[in-house]
Parts: structure tokens; C-alpha cells; sequence
């Protein structure tokens, strides 16, 4: 009998799947040896400004005279892991609400949902940028922020299979042998539920990283001098007559956003088809 | 006999929209220890629906149930109360009474644990459990897809099993078992009553193997009980015409052709129960009254209790014929 | 005269672990006006020998051998033919009704529709013969029904539109797979003297597979066990239940609830049946056959013909007793 995650090497068998974890393993590769690849230092402002891209500085220089292209590797070092932690939190905090409403069902699902509701009538990168604002412009600032209007779709969905789980008689069967609901929540129903949050987690994993970039674009995520994709763009887009300042950045986070989603989406085939539906759901 | 579990008058009502409907609708049932009860009947009827506030999964509207002294009440978010838990149940559909996640023995061993034994022993006892219902000792270590349907079941009889429970409550058992496995299970249920002196109700819609394990037969019709008492002597006499229609409806396998006796209509909505005795619209030896006067349940001389006008308290069941 | 005759069926599916015979080598015939019953436990190939006939395979289903249905041969045919046959000459229903009934949609709709695409009646002409059908299968109030969703009925009244919607083209096959095994015994019952009397008045030839050998014991003139997607035993229903030659049919009425003498214990056959693709070489049974010799555990099983009505497959033969003599 199959495995109930269905077949696991199907996932190489998706050739975008297989594109996905090629860029994403240079990215990692990136980030680890930036300090090998990068031929500058993405701080050091001992070049001329604005230098077109060329055989010194392959991808131009910036306003402040800096290696784009250096600053492009060092940025992956930002990135990658802040949008995995953001996953991270956003997944457990999330999990442990949408736990809490489904299986305590009543008012507290009704006040979760509705709180759950409100998050969703506004665009996230809005309220992400009111409590970074808030909070003051920092990274450590933005990673809460983003986390705090990332967990209500993990809190929707693990209450969705929670309220699927809870009817089967297993359930039942553990809380006639004594089992009270915490046991129940723990023990019976959150092995049910790993795969999932995980699917949508490797999912999420671009868009925290969209979201993490759109603040420090604005100012609110990383600080200067900090070479992070997000607020080179944004350089760009002060001086978008000079097109490579804000292009190369931007092609980092295009490419590891698909990259992520690309991955996301192999896994959610490659899983358990009736996972893929409750996420689509 | 002293019974273990005693029903008294048990009504339970669900909500349909705006409308209350009796699933239950004052019921009366004992079942003592090492005595299997035959609860039968037909879909809708609310066999299942009795099973449940029995347990205690569901909440009873009027009446009480009664475990060894102490009044059931329905399951609530902390543990349940160690007497009751030697009250279990074990359910129709083998495939979603287990966990399909956990290992099997981390299921069996759930109630030991959770009585305060560790976790070492507890799977010890799941192993033995689990060679006692007829499976290999390292089941501990599988996961339920790698069981057949009987296979389930057994484990989750080993389950039920685990913390010596004095009285089991199995919903329809092996209706989803194949043919092999029904006989298997059906025989493991009766040793295991046997041995452990546990008291049995065994739900089922299957009147001849009702017939065959239980000692004593209650045939509920629409919420309530229409008649009571012991096998043999229900199987030889119906004293109500709905136990007839439901034993003449049985083929049986003698390759004689025979086509069994139907009983026009269906159940009634339980919303809106017909009014006099629930049976009237479809019973064949229905009378004027039975419209409009609801049969009281009376003792007869052998002892059984039913509800038909046909039958007079004291007096031996007389002879149905349609 | 025969209606269909199957000869050395086999049926491949692909399961996880490769291509697995899920029907081995199976051959019967089935006259007009007859009801055939085949019995078996999950696993048995009952339901594939049925959807190859109905050309319904799951997909990289295959069928090879033959099947001949009133003339035409139906392994190979091209889709489309299969389903000019299908539509017309076979009908099929199942254990739950809601299978062929749209619940979306008023038993009129489905009932015309069905009678329009296969017959090109007119409109007036096919809700005429809605009425006749919905009649015919004793629906109380037809023309109220026509009006009704399939959701406004109890399953035995569903079964017995399902049963209508099969009827509607005038099939010569009707195979009703576990019909009533979902339905109240009261309920069932009444379709099994539905199903009785179509086969009289339309003279309708039907195939009744289920376990229930209750059933096939009231409906059924002959009797066909499958165990592990070959036959063990073929014959006149009577004589297959009252004198079983297979050790697995008489395991099978053994471990019925109303035979034998044994207390409260029920004689079960030991372990269970296999799954597709762990089925036992030789022949299938002997795991699990008290009467197990070391020849039945390769080779096929030496095939027994009873007067030329009866056959079974068993090496053994170990209730080969002179006619009449009780066991």
C-alpha cells in the first residue's frame, strides 16, 4: 500500500519543481559563501556611482557607489532565512490559534473567525505596514509584523481539518477512555495536521519574503546600510533613470519567490490530493 | 441478576433547523454482567442515537442511564471520570475508529496511560491485548491502512479492551466486516463477554445474528422499544407485529427460492411521528385504535415486555399471522 | 436461449505495485429471462467481472478472453460502440442509488433525457414512458415523483428509481451490483420481488452480485462463488446452497448466522481473503482450506463437472459423495 504522503520522489519528477530547488540551492549556496563569490565588499563605497553594469562591476554600481552585484549575493543572506523564520512563526502561532478555535468550536472559533476575518478584508502588505510603522523601523519589527498578518490563513486551515478530524470516531473512541481535550488536541488530532501546515508553510514562503521586501522597500523592514533585496529596489525606484540599480534586486526576489512557489506547488501535488483540496478550499 | 447498566425512561432529542426531533423516545433497558442484549432495528430507529447517550457521547433530554451506581453523564472537555471509563464503545465503521496516524499501539495503550500506567507497560499490555484478539504481538508497531477491516475491528475491541471495561457498547460491529471476518469477530465478542463477564449491548440491523449471540433481544422501532425479552423465545413467538415483519423479512440461505415477506412504506420521519402506536401505517394487523391509542408496554406471562394492543399483560404471547 | 456468454475472462489492473489479474479465466453463461448470482467476498473480482461487462474498467483496466453479448463481442469493441450497447442493452445499478441519479436534477429530467438521447422519442412520448416506468417500479403517486429530487425519497424508494432509470431503454442485461446490501431488510425485500417480477414480465436477464447469500438464495437461479477473481463452484442456485462441493461455499454457509448448531459461536473460516496482487499460487483457497493437500499449492485446480449444470474448481473434492447421502 502506497504511503498515505503519496509517493515522495514524485516531486522530482515536476520539472519546474526541479528548476524551484536548483535556484533556491544557489541562493543558499549564495548566502553561504558570500563572502567568497562577492568580488566587493557590498558595503564599501570605493567606487564611482551609478556605474553602468560592466566587465568591474557586472551588475553597475549605486548611488552611494557601491557593488550591486556583491550586494545582490550579501542580500540572500537576509532574505532566505528571515523569510523562512517568518514562515516559521506565522505556521506555529497560527496552528496553535486555529487548534484552539477548532477544536474548542463555540464562541471562541466564532471570535477567532471573525478576528481571522478582519485580517483577511485588509491587504496584508497594509497591515503589515501599519504595525511596522507602529512598531518603529527595524527588521526584528517587520518579522513580527509580517507574522502578525501571516497566521490567520494556518489558523483557518488547522481549524478546517481540526472540525474534519474531530467527527471521526477515533476522536470519540479517545475521550470515552478518559482522554480530555487537550490530551485529544495533542496526541489524536496534531499528527493529522503536520502535513498540511506544511504544504501551505512551503507555500507561504514566498510571499513572507515578498511581504518582508515590500517593507524594507518602504523603509520599514531592513536598515541601511544592510544590503537587503527590498530596500535596493527601492533605491532603484528613486532613481529609476539608472534601470540596473533597482532591475538585479528585483530579479533576486522574482526569482526566489517563484522559486518557492514553484516548490510549494510540487509539494501540495506530490502530498496527499485531499490536502491539496482543503488548501485550495 | 443485578444490572450494570440500567436505562430508565431515556428520551434524546437532536435539532433540525428549528425543530426537535426525539431520536429517543423513552426507552427502558438493563444489561447485566456477562449478558448480551440484541439491540435491533432499522435504520432511523435510533438504536445508534440510544448507544450514544448510553456512553455518554451524547446528552440525554429525559430519563437517566445508570453505570454500576453512578448516573452517566455526557463526555465533557476534561478527563473522564475513571468509573466510567469502564463504559466503552466500539463502532460501526472500522476504518475511522482508529487513528490513522498513530501507531496501533499507542492507540491501545491511550486508556492504560491515561489510568496512570506507563508508558512501557502500557505497550506490554497492548502486545498481549493484541494476541488475545488475535493479531501478532509487533502489530504495536504498525500503522492501521496495513489492517483489513476485521483486523481493525480486533484492534479496536484490544483498544476498548485495554482498561477492563465492564460494560461494551458495539454499534453495529461487523456490518462492515466481509463474511469471513463477521463470523470471527461475532465469536470473538462472545468469548470475550464470557471471559471477562462483561456486560454486552450489540447494535445491529441483523436480526438472525442478533438471534444467534445475545441472550436477551430489544427491537426498537422509531425511538422506542416495541418488544423485550429473551432470544429464543422472541425468535419463536414475535409477540409484536413489527419483530415479525422484521424476522419474515429475512432471506435465508436454503436455495429455496423463497422470496421474504416486504413491509410496505418506509420508517416515518421521527419529526412527526405517526400518532397512537408508531408502527400503525405500516402494520399489517393494524386496528381502528391503533391510530389513536398508544400501546402500553406489558409484562407477559413468559416475561418479555411488549407494546401491542394484541397482547394482554400476564397472559402468553399470542400467535401473529400475516 | 443465451444472452451472454463470457469465456475465459481476465481482467489486468495496474495497482501500485504493477499490473495484478484482479478476474482469472473466468467463463459463464447467461440465458434470457434468468437471474445469475455471483457471490463473493471483497476481493473476489465480482464488481471488475461486472464493469467489463458494462466496458466500465477502472483506467489501464484490460480485459482479455470474450464476451458475448446477444451476438456481439464486446472485448476490443471501440468506445463508442460500447456505449450504444451499454446504454441500450445493458443497464447496470449499484449499491448506492445516488451512483446513476443526479441529485441536482427532478427524476423527470433524468428519466427523459435518458430516453431522448438513447431512443429519440419526443418529449410528450418519453414522460409518458417516464410514468409508465416509475409505475412499473411501484413508485406510490408517479406523477408527483417526476416532479421530486432524488434527495425527496428513502433509499429503497431511490433504488427503485435507479431501477426505473436502468429500464428506461428496455435493456436485455441488467446487473445490479450489492443492491439492497445498503437498504433495511423490510426495504429489501420489496426490491428483491420487484427484481423478480421484471425478470417475469420483461423477461429481463440479471446479474445479482453480493455476499448475501440470503439474497442470491431468494432471487437467483443459478449460483456462481468467486474467490480471489476465479470461480470455485458454479451451479443451480438450490443445489450450490443445500449441497455445497467447494470447501470455501461451505465455508461461506457455515458461517452464516442461521446454519450450523454452536452455541453462540459462529464457525468462521480461518484468516481472510487475499488482496489483488498477493493472491496464493496454485490454488487461491488452499491457505486458508482445512482440506489442503500439497498439489494445491501449484498447478490450477482440477475442474469438476457435476452432470453437465454443476462445476467446481478443487483438486480435492472432499464432499464428492454419492448423490443423496448427507454429509
Amino acid at each position: 500500500m502506497a504511503s498515505r504522503f503519496g509517493n515522495s520522489n514524485s516531486i522530482w519528477r515536476q520539472p519546474l519543481a526541479v528548476v524551484g530547488i536548483i535556484i533556491i540551492l544557489f541562493w543558499v549556496f549564495a548566502a553561504i559563501f558570500a563572502p567568497l563569490i562577492s568580488p566587493y565588499d557590498p558595503l564599501s563605497q570605493d567606487s564611482d556611482k551609478f556605474l553602468m553594469p560592466g566587465s568591474l562591476h557586472w551588475m553597475g554600481t549605486d548611488e552611494l557607489n557601491r557593488d550591486i552585484f556583491s550586494r545582490v549575493i550579501y542580500g540572500a543572506r537576509i532574505s532566505l532565512p528571515y523569510s523562512i523564520l517568518l514562515v516559521v512563526l506565522s505556521a506555529f502561532l497560527g496552528s496553535i490559534i486555529g487548534g484552539i478555535s477548532g477544536y474548542f468550536g463555540g464562541r471562541v472559533d466564532a471570535i477567532i473567525m471573525r478576528l481571522t476575518d478582519m485580517f483577511f478584508a485588509f491587504p496584508a502588505i497594509v497591515l503589515a505596514m501599519a504595525v511596522a510603522a507602529a512598531l518603529g523601523p527595524e527588521i526584528r519589527n517587520a518579522v513580527i509584523a509580517i507574522t502578525i498578518v501571516s497566521w490567520p490563513v494556518y489558523a483557518r486551515l488547522v481549524r478546517g481539518l481540526i472540525l474534519n478530524a474531530k467527527q471521526n470516531d477515533y476522536v470519540t473512541a479517545s475521550s470515552l477512555l478518559g482522554s480530555s481535550s487537550l490530551r485529544t488536541l495533542v496526541v489524536d488530532l496534531r499528527p493529522n495536521l503536520a502535513g498540511p501546515v506544511f504544504v501551505l508553510a512551503s507555500l507561504e514562503v514566498g510571499n513572507a519574503l515578498l511581504l518582508l521586501s515590500g517593507l524594507s522597500f518602504l523603509g520599514l523592514g531592513a536598515q541601511p546600510p544592510a544590503a537587503e533585496w527590498g530596500s535596493m529596489v527601492s533605491m532603484g525606484a528613486v532613481n529609476f533613470d539608472r534601470w540596473w540599480v533597482g532591475l538585479f534586486p528585483g530579479l533576486a526576489i522574482l526569482s526566489a519567490v517563484l522559486a518557492f512557489n514553484f516548490i510549494g506547488d510540487a509539494l501540495r501535488d506530490a502530498l496527499d490530493p485531499r490536502t491539496a483540496k482543503a488548501l485550495r478550499d | 441478576m443485578k444490572p450494570i447498566v440500567e436505562v430508565n425512561n431515556l428520551s434524546v432529542e437532536y435539532t433540525r433547523g428549528d425543530q426537535k426531533v426525539g431520536a429517543v423516545a423513552g426507552v427502558d433497558l438493563h444489561v447485566g454482567a456477562g449478558e448480551i442484549l440484541g439491540l435491533v432495528g432499522e435504520s432511523g430507529c435510533g438504536k445508534s442515537t440510544l448507544g450514544k447517550a448510553i456512553v455518554g457521547i451524547l446528552q440525554g433530554a429525559d430519563g437517566e442511564v445508570n453505570f454500576d451506581g453512578q448516573q452517566v453523564s455526557k463526555i465533557g472537555r476534561g478527563q473522564r471520570d475513571a468509573h466510567f471509563r469502564n463504559l466503552q464503545m466500539i463502532f460501526q465503521d472500522p476504518y475511522g475508529s482508529l487513528n490513522p496516524r498513530r501507531k496501533i499501539g499507542d492507540q491501545i495503550a491511550d486508556g492504560p496511560r491515561i489510568g496512570g500506567i506507563s508508558k512501557s507497560e502500557a505497550l506490554e499490555k497492548a502486545a498481549s491485548l493484541l494476541e488475545r484478539v488475535g493479531l501478532p504481538r509487533n502489530a504495536v508497531e504498525r500503522y492501521p491502512h496495513q489492517f483489513s477491516g476485521g483486523q481493525r475491528q480486533r484492534i479496536a475491541i484490544a483498544r476498548a479492551l485495554a482498561i477492563s471495561p465492564k460494560v461494551i457498547i458495539a454499534d453495529e460491529p461487523i456490518s462492515a466486516l466481509d463474511t469471513s471476518s463477521q463470523a470471527a469477530v461475532a465469536n470473538l465478542l462472545v468469548n470475550l463477554v464470557e471471559e471477562f463477564q462483561m456486560g454486552l449491548i450489540f447494535i445491529s440491523h441483523d436480526l438472525s445474528i442478533v438471534r444467534r449471540i445475545s441472550d436477551r433481544v430489544a427491537v426498537m422501532y422509531l425511538g422506542k422499544i416495541v418488544e423485550t425479552g429473551k432470544t429464543e423465545e422472541i425468535w419463536n413467538s414475535p409477540a409484536h407485529p413489527y419483530t415479525k415483519a422484521l424476522m419474515s423479512a429475512i432471506p435465508h440461505a436454503d436455495g429455496k427460492a423463497f422470496i421474504p415477506l416486504d413491509l410496505p412504506g418506509d420508517v416515518p420521519n421521527p419529526a412527526y411521528p405517526p400518532s397512537g402506536c408508531r408502527f400503525h401505517p405500516r402494520c399489517p394487523l393494524a386496528q381502528g385504535e391503533c391510530a389513536s391509542r398508544e400501546p402500553l408496554h406489558v409484562s407477559l406471562s413468559d416475561g418479555r415486555k411488549v407494546s401491542c394492543i394484541l397482547q394482554e399483560a400476564g397472559s402468553a404471547p399470542k400467535t401473529l399471522t400475516f | 436461449m443465451t444472452l451472454l456468454s463470457v469465456r475465459n475472462l481476465t481482467v489486468t489492473l495496474m495497482t501500485a505495485s504493477g499490473p495484478a489479474d484482479a478476474v482469472r479465466n473466468l467463463s459463464f453463461d447467461i440465458e434470457r429471462g434468468q437471474i445469475l448470482g455471483i457471490a463473493g467476498e471483497s476481493g473476489s473480482g465480482k464488481t471488475m467481472t461486472a464493469l467489463s461487462i458494462m466496458g466500465l474498467l477502472p483506467y489501464k483496466g484490460k480485459a482479455s478472453g470474450s464476451i458475448n453479448f446477444d451476438g456481439e463481442e464486446l472485448v476490443g469493441f471501440k468506445p463508442k460502440d460500447l456505449r450504444r450497447v451499454r446504454g441500450k442493452d445493458v443497464a447496470m445499478i449499484f449499491q448506492d442509488p445516488m451512483t446513476s441519479l443526479h441529485p441536482m436534477l427532478t427524476i423527470e429530467t433524468q428519466l427523459t433525457e435518458h430516453l431522448r438521447h438513447h431512443r429519440k422519442v419526443s418529449k410528450g412520448e418519453a414522460r409518458a414512458r417516464a410514468l409508465e416506468l416509475l409505475d412499473t417500479v411501484k413508485i406510490p403517486d408517479p406523477k408527483t415523483a417526476l416532479k421530486a429530487h432524488p434527495s425527496q425519497f428513502s433509499g429503497g424508494m431511490r433504488q427503485r428509481i435507479a431501477i426505473a432509470m436502468a429500464l428506461a431503454c428496455q435493456p436485455k442485461l441488467l446487473i445490479a451490483d450489492e443492491p439492497t446490501t445498503a437498504l433495511d431488510v423490510t426495504v429489501q425485500a420489496g426490491i428483491l420481488k420487484l427484481l423478480d417480477e421484471l425478470r417475469k414480465s420483461q423477461n429481463l436477464s440479471v446479474i445479482v452480485i453480493t455476499h448475501d447469500l440470503g439474497v442470491l438464495s431468494a432471487l437467483t437461479n443459478r449460483l456462481m462463488i468467486m474467490y480471489a477473481g476465479a470461480e470455485v463452484e458454479s451451479g443451480p442456485t438450490s443445489q450450490v446452497l443445500t449441497r455445497p462441493r467447494h470447501p470455501y461455499t461451505q465455508g461461506l454457509i457455515d458461517a452464516l448466522p442461521d446454519s450450523g448448531a454452536n452455541g453462540k459461536r459462529l464457525i468462521a473460516i480461518e484468516g481472510m481473503p487475499p488482496e489483488l496482487g498477493k493472491f496464493p499460487t496454485g490454488c487461491a483457497f488452499h491457505t486458508r482450506c482445512s482440506f489442503a493437500r500439497s498439489e494445491c499449492k501449484s498447478g490450477t485446480p482440477n475442474k469438476v463437472d457435476i452432470d453437465g449444470i454443476r462445476r467446481i474448481f478443487c483438486t480435492v473434492d472432499p464432499f464428492d459423495t454419492p448423490a443423496g447421502v448427507n454429509r
